[in-house]
């Protein structure tokens, strides 16, 4: 009944069962992946939602222009980096450092424990979690009273209240609820060395500090370098759940990163276009930014994703 | 290990690392800890966050509000619900598609992977994506929490380069007993695939369970809000007057707002305290799988 073309339609054919597994698939990609890219071009229109999408007019690069020349723009971009820069260089190292003080504990049950109850953060909600930081942080909470008793500040402070504190809220609720998550990574690749390394070392005279160095260090540091890749071209965007849950309208001046910017653009104030506008340009920094971190890491250690 | 134990004092540096952990530990427990005994507490005590080890006054009122809560109760439903179709959904979803994915012979699979790494590279975002669930009718529908996250690429990669590791000769041998395709990955290949079942479920349920911003960003009906999204109204923007209406009028004018927040966050974390002890043993083998090829 069918005349097949060639010898690739006849084997197709036959793998029609493997065919009708990967399609399904593929079409779920095109629909929620590229699709969405599809609806990008609203940021070159006066988009309406009631309205078919090729009825809107295209006004070029008007909302590129608008956007640029909004102050509160370059404020997000700013608190933005500001918050990546913190937990690009001061929170990065925490799981390298608390992966190699884990790899040093002798007892192996006690390690265990350690690094079980570490994880645990991770697994609840940011709602739970911004929660107990909102309470800590406000009147009569607990970050009060320690900073009183310990004498650091002598009223009440409303931290969360207080534009200043912001960013570093967002670093150390983060570094409290990612760090034993972001160290397995590195526990595994730890595990991953030879053992004989460190005898050799220690045949050598190295001590526990230059066989942590030489030898552990060493041998994770490709591990480190694509983490650092990733952590890099990641610098634009934010932690939008951390964010949006910690965020209110007393500190939004240092608490709207961008990606809360695009949301509130465009979901609240209903603006899709130019919404979408910061988006993209968003995205195409975004991955500049990749080729840039992976080509730098690996001029400079040898190691690179692509 | 042993080897290495023989040359090791302890030292200074010892203490100071186990007490480094031992801090570790508290900093990670004595939150929940705290969330705990709150909840606890009697709305009287209506405890504004001072630091203490156990409850003043042992009370289950604040959960007899939260769980009397009708709101409250059909979040919990909807979030449940929400978790076992979807993890079901996108596991099944997502081994079917990596099982083709796997055959080395499958025509065209050079570009099915080149259409799928571009979308690790590019994507719409909020903005274009929020237009296309109101187009596809998902906005304010219950499958929102469904059908977007059926299917990650990253998750297929996974139990593709799993798939991979087992024996051919398995599978063949199914195939001369006149196994299907679809027969030898149900009755040979799945249930050899358990560890990473495991895993990706597991990750699958965490997120199903914890997302709140689904839930914020396409649900306006209070009938398919998920409790995490209840939650971050109650906790972030203060509404929870149906609750502290219905409180008010059990124990009086003092308001109970904190106990009542802290029993909520109980309730919406009991589960992943309950399964924890017995899901945690998979972590690092999942995390491994999901490293390798990565």
């Amino acid at each position: 009944m069918f005349q097949y073309r060639s010898e690739q339609m006849k084997a197709l054919f036959r793998q029609w069962q493997l065919q009708s597994m990967v399609i399904p698939g593929i079409i779920w990609m095109v629909i929620f992946c590229y699709l969405p890219m599809f609806w990008l071009i609203i940021a070159f229109m006066d988009f309406s939602i009631a309205k078919p999408m090729l009825e809107s007019p295209f006004v070029g690069l008007k909302h590129f222009e608008d956007f640029v020349t909004d102050d509160r723009f370059w404020r997000s971009i700013r608190n933005t980096l500001g918050m990546s820069t913190l937990k690009l260089v001061l929170g990065f190292p925490i799981p390298i450092v608390f992966a190699l003080l884990l790899n040093e504990i002798r007892s192996l049950r006690f390690k265990r424990t350690v690094q079980t109850i570490s994880y645990l953060p991770h697994f609840i909600a940011w709602t739970i979690f911004g929660g107990i930081a909102l309470n800590w942080l406000g009147e009569g909470g607990v970050i009060n009273q320690l900073m009183m008793a310990l004498g650091l500040q002598e009223r009440e402070i409303l931290f969360n209240s207080d534009p200043k504190y912001f960013w570093w809220i967002t670093f150390f609720t983060d570094t409290l609820k990612e760090t034993g998550w972001s160290a397995i990574i590195y526990i595994a690749a730890i595990a991953g060395i030879d053992p004989g390394l460190y005898e050799a070392a220690e045949l050598d005279g190295a001590n526990r500090r230059q066989r942590m160095w030489h030898i552990t260090v060493q041998s994770i540091r490709p591990t480190i370098a694509i983490l650092f890749i990733l952590a890099v071209s990641g610098i634009l965007g934010s932690n939008f759940e951390q964010i949006f849950m910690l965020k209110n309208n007393m500190n939004m001046k240092m608490a709207e990163s961008l990606d809360l910017y695009i949301y509130n653009m465009g979901l609240v104030s209903g603006r899709h276009s130019f919404s979408t506008a910061v988006l993209f340009a968003r995205s195409i920094v975004a991955l500049a930014l990749l080729f840039l971190a992976n080509h730098t890491s690996k001029k400079l250690t040898g190691d690179s994703i692509f | 290990m042993d080897r290495r134990r023989r040359f090791r004092r302890i030292g200074g540096f010892e203490i100071c690392n186990t007490l480094l952990m031992l801090a570790v530990c508290f900093l990670t427990l004595y939150p929940m800890w705290f969330v705990l005994i709150n909840s606890l507490n009697a709305p009287q005590q209506a405890s504004l966050g001072t630091i203490n080890w156990f409850p003043a006054e042992l009370s289950l009122a604040s959960y007899s509000v939260v769980f009397n809560d009708k709101t409250m109760m059909n979040g919990f439903y909807i979030t449940t619900l929400r978790t076992v179709i979807g993890t079901a959904v996108h596991v099944l979803f997502t081994a079917i598609v990596a099982y083709g994915m796997s055959k080395s012979n499958l025509i065209g699979r050079k570009l099915y992977l080149k259409i799928a790494l571009i979308t690790m590279l590019f994507s719409g975002g909020l903005i274009p994506s929020f237009i296309l669930m109101t187009k596809l009718g998902l906005y304010d529908n219950f499958w929102v929490f469904i059908i977007p996250s059926m299917y990650t690429f990253f998750n297929m990669v996974i139990f593709m380069s799993f798939f991979r590791t087992i024996p051919d000769s398995l599978e063949e041998s199914a195939k001369v007993d006149g196994a299907s395709d679809y027969g030898v990955l149900f009755r040979i290949v799945l249930p050899n695939s358990m560890a990473v079942i495991a895993t990706i479920s597991l990750f699958s349920a965490v997120y199903h369970w914890n997302d709140y911003y689904q839930g914020v960003i396409y649900i306006r009906s209070q009938d398919i809000l998920p409790l995490q999204t209840l939650l971050y109204k109650i906790i972030a923007e203060n509404s929870m007057s149906f609750m502290q209406q219905q409180a008010m009028a059990q124990f009086g004018a003092r308001l109970p707002g904190n106990s009542i927040k802290f029993a909520s966050m109980m309730v919406a974390t009991l589960p992943i305290l309950v399964f924890y002890p017995f899901i945690q043993r998979f972590l690092v083998k999942g995390v491994m799988i999901g490293a390798i090829k990565g």
